[in-house]
C-alpha cells in the first residue's frame, strides 16, 4: 500500500504534470482516516494548482490579444441561471390580461372602489406588533386599526364587509415579535399568507426622515414575473389609492427577489433629469409568500390555489415561484 | 381474606406504595379509582373493601362500585354504573346506588361528580372557540431562509431598482409638468433648435458686443443676462418656456460646462463686458470663459 503520507502517489486523479495515469482509483477505500484526509488534501491542491494555471493562461491569452479580445463572459448569477418557469407571464399574451380584467381585482383596477384597509393582530400583541401596526396604517392611506379582542375571523370578515372595507391584514405574533400576515381582499376575494422577517421599525432605521404625511404614495412593483406573481402583485398594487398624490413624493416599493418580497417606503427627489434622491422613512419588512387561497379566510374547507410545500418546491436553488 | 387496616397499615406509613407521590405538605394517591385523590385512610381504594368512585370516559360519566363479595375475583370487582346526562338526575341515580353506603361515600362521589361535570362544559366551550395551532419550526429550515433573504436582499440593490424605476418614471412622464427637467426623449428636436440659437445667439452677441465696446457700462437685467449666457446652451428654448427659475439654475451650471467645450469663439465678442454684474451670480462659469479668452494677463484665470 501506500509508504507513507508524503510520497507523491502516481495514483491521484490529475492530469498534471507530475502524475501518469487516470487511474480507477477513489479516495474512499483508503481506510485510514489521517491518511485519506492528507490524499485529500493533496487533491484539492492539485485541483488548485490546475484552476490557476488555467486562469493565468487565458489571461495571458486575453492580454496577448489585446483589444481584439473576445468580450468575457457574463458572470453566472442566481438570477441568469433560474429554470424557467412556465407560468411566467409574457406582457403580450391575451389570457392573462382576460384574466386579469375579470379577476377579484378587476373592480378595484376599473376604479370602481377605493381601498380601505383593517389591520389587526393575533390575541394579545405585544407592544413591538402594536407599533409595527401603527406605522402600517400610517404608510398605507386609509387604513385602520383595531384592537382583536379574541374575535374569531370568521366573525370578523362579514363585519368588515358589511362596513365596505376592501382588505383585512392580520399580523401574527410569535414571542413579541411580527412573524406572519395574512392578508385578504375582502368581497371573497383571494387571501395571501406571508411569513415576516426583518422587521424594521420606524425608530430603528438610520439616517431616516421626517414621518411620512398624508399624501397617497407611488406603488412600485418589481419583479414579479410569474403568473402567481402577477396576482399577489395586483394584491399589492389594490391596497393603495389609485391616484398617487406626487407632491407628495413618496414612494412604496414590492420587490420580488428569489421569492422574498422587500417593503421600503421612500421619500424620493428628483436632482435633475439624471439623478433622484431617495431616503427611506417608513417601515420595512421582507415578506415570503406561504399560500394563497380563494377564498376568503377559512383555514379548513377553504380552496388553496398555492401552497408552499418546501420538500417539492425547495428541491432546486435555482427554482423561484413568484 | 380482606384485612383492610393490615393493608392500611403497610402501604400507609410503613412500606411502599406505589400509587403514593409524597410532597413537602401532603401524600397524594395516583390510583384512577380514588375519589379524592389524596392518601388518606378513608380515599385508598387498596385499603378499603367497600369503595365507590365516579370516573368520566369520552364525556359520560359512571359510577364504579366495589363490595367486598367481590373481591376475590379481580375482573369483576368493579360495578359500573352508567350515570343520566342530565345533573339532578345523576346525583339522584348516586343516591340510589349508594343507598346503604356511609354517607362520606356518596358525599364524596357527588363532589367528584360536580367537579366532572363542570370540566366537561369548559371543555365544550373551550372547543367552540378558536383554536389556537401551534405550527412547529424547523431550525435548520429557518437558518437557511435567513441566509437566503440576506443573499437575495444584497442581490436585490434596492436602492438602485427604486431609483431606476423612479427615473423611468419621470423619463416616460407620468409625473406630468412638475418637474421641470428637460426629458431626453426631447433631445434630438432640441438639437436641431440648438442650431438655430447658436445662429441667433452670435447675430446678438455680435450687435451687443458692437453696443458694449464704446465704453458704456450698463446694468443688464437678470433676463438678459440668462438669455444672452444661455443662447448657446441647448435646451434653451424648453427653459423659455418653463416658468419655473428654480429648477434652471442647476441646469445652468450644468449646461455651462457642456457649453464651455462647444463654442467658445462665440461668446468672445459679448461676454468680457458683462463680466462685472454676472460674476457674482456665476463666478465659475467666469473663470473657465477668462481661460479661453484671455488666457495669460488675467490672474483670476488661475
Amino acid at each position: 500500500m501506500s509508504p507513507g503520507p508524503n510520497f507523491d502517489i502516481p495514483q491521484e486523479e490529475s492530469e498534471s504534470a507530475g502524475s501518469s495515469f487516470p487511474p480507477t482509483f477513489s479516495l474512499s477505500t483508503i481506510k485510514n482516516k489521517q491518511r485519506r484526509h492528507l490524499m485529500f488534501m493533496k487533491l484539492k491542491q492539485e485541483k488548485r494548482k490546475q484552476k490557476l494555471e488555467l486562469r493565468k493562461k487565458r489571461k495571458k491569452e486575453r492580454d496577448a490579444l489585446g483589444d481584439k479580445a473576445p468580450p468575457k463572459d457574463v458572470p453566472k448569477t442566481i438570477e441568469n441561471q433560474r429554470v424557467y418557469d412556465e407560468t411566467t407571464v409574457d406582457p403580450e399574451d391575451e389570457e392573462v390580461a382576460f384574466d386579469e380584467g375579470t379577476d377579484e381585482f378587476s373592480a378595484y383596477f376599473n376604479k370602481l372602489t377605493n381601498p380601505k384597509v383593517l389591520i389587526t393582530t393575533s390575541d394579545r400583541p405585544r407592544g413591538r406588533t402594536v407599533r409595527f401596526c401603527e406605522q402600517l396604517a400610517t404608510v398605507i392611506p386609509n387604513a385602520h386599526v383595531y384592537y382583536r379582542r379574541g374575535l374569531a375571523l370568521k366573525r370578523i370578515i362579514p363585519q368588515c364587509v358589511s362596513r365596505n372595507f376592501t382588505y383585512l391584514m392580520v399580523i401574527n405574533e410569535d414571542r413579541k415579535v411580527p412573524n406572519g400576515m395574512v392578508l385578504c381582499h375582502l368581497p371573497d376575494g383571494p387571501t395571501a399568507h406571508f411569513k415576516v422577517s426583518s422587521v424594521r421599525l420606524r425608530k430603528e432605521m438610520k439616517r431616516r426622515g421626517k414621518d411620512p404625511t398624508e399624501h397617497h404614495p407611488e406603488v412600485i412593483l418589481n419583479n414579479f414575473s410569474t403568473r402567481l406573481g402577477h396576482s399577489i402583485g395586483r394584491m399589492f398594487a389594490a391596497l393603495f389609492p389609485h391616484d398617487p398624490h406626487f407632491v407628495g413624493r413618496q414612494v412604496a416599493t414590492f420587490h420580488n427577489q428569489r421569492d422574498f418580497i422587500f417593503f421600503r417606503f421612500h421619500r424620493y427627489i428628483f436632482k435633475n433629469e439624471k439623478r433622484v434622491g431617495i431616503q427611506e422613512l417608513g417601515p420595512r419588512f421582507t415578506l415570503k409568500l406561504r399560500s394563497l387561497q380563494k377564498g376568503t379566510f377559512d383555514s379548513k374547507f377553504g380552496e388553496y390555489e398555492w401552497v408552499h410545500k418546501r420538500h417539492e418546491m425547495d428541491s432546486s436553488r435555482r427554482k423561484f415561484h413568484l | 381474606m380482606q384485612h383492610d387496616d393490615v393493608i392500611w397499615d403497610l402501604i400507609g406509613s410503613k412500606q411502599f406504595c406505589s400509587y403514593k407521590v409524597k410532597t413537602k405538605t401532603k401524600n397524594f394517591c395516583r390510583n384512577e379509582y380514588n375519589t379524592t385523590g389524596l392518601c388518606n385512610r378513608q380515599s385508598c381504594p387498596l385499603a378499603n373493601s367497600q369503595y365507590a368512585t365516579v370516573r368520566e370516559e369520552k364525556g359520560r360519566c359512571y359510577l364504579y362500585m366495589k363490595v367486598i363479595e367481590r373481591a376475590a375475583f379481580p375482573a369483576r370487582m368493579w360495578e359500573k354504573v352508567k350515570l343520566s346526562e342530565c345533573y339532578e338526575r345523576a346525583l339522584q341515580e348516586i343516591d340510589e346506588n349508594l343507598i346503604y353506603w356511609p354517607r362520606y361515600y356518596r358525599h364524596k362521589c357527588k363532589q367528584r361528580f360536580t367537579k366532572i361535570t363542570q370540566y366537561l362544559i369548559r371543555i365544550r366551550k373551550l372547543t367552540l372557540k378558536r383554536q389556537r395551532k401551534l405550527v412547529p419550526l424547523s431550525r435548520k429550515v429557518e437558518r437557511r431562509e435567513k441566509r437566503r433573504e440576506e443573499k437575495a436582499l444584497i442581490a436585490a440593490q434596492l436602492d438602485n431598482a427604486i431609483e431606476k424605476e423612479l427615473l423611468e418614471r419621470l423619463k416616460q412622464g407620468t409625473y406630468g409638468d412638475i418637474y421641470n427637467f428637460p426629458i431626453h426623449a426631447f433631445d434630438k428636436a432640441l438639437e436641431k433648435q440648438d442650431e438655430e440659437s447658436e445662429s441667433e445667439a452670435e447675430e446678438e452677441d455680435d450687435e451687443e458686443g458692437e453696443d458694449e465696446d464704446k465704453g458704456r457700462r450698463e446694468f443688464v437685467a437678470d433676463d438678459e443676462i440668462e438669455e444672452s449666457d444661455l443662447s448657446d446652451f441647448e435646451d434653451m428654448n424648453n427653459l423659455k418656456v418653463s416658468d419655473e427659475e428654480e429648477g434652471d439654475s442647476s441646469e445652468e451650471e450644468e449646461e455651462t460646462e457642456e457649453e464651455m467645450e462647444g463654442s467658445p469663439g462665440a461668446k468672445s465678442k459679448g461676454k468680457t463686458p458683462l463680466k462685472g454684474p454676472v460674476r457674482k451670480k456665476r463666478p465659475y462659469v467666469e473663470i473657465e470663459y477668462e481661460q479661453e479668452t484671455e488666457p495669460a494677463p488675467k490672474s483670476k484665470a488661475s
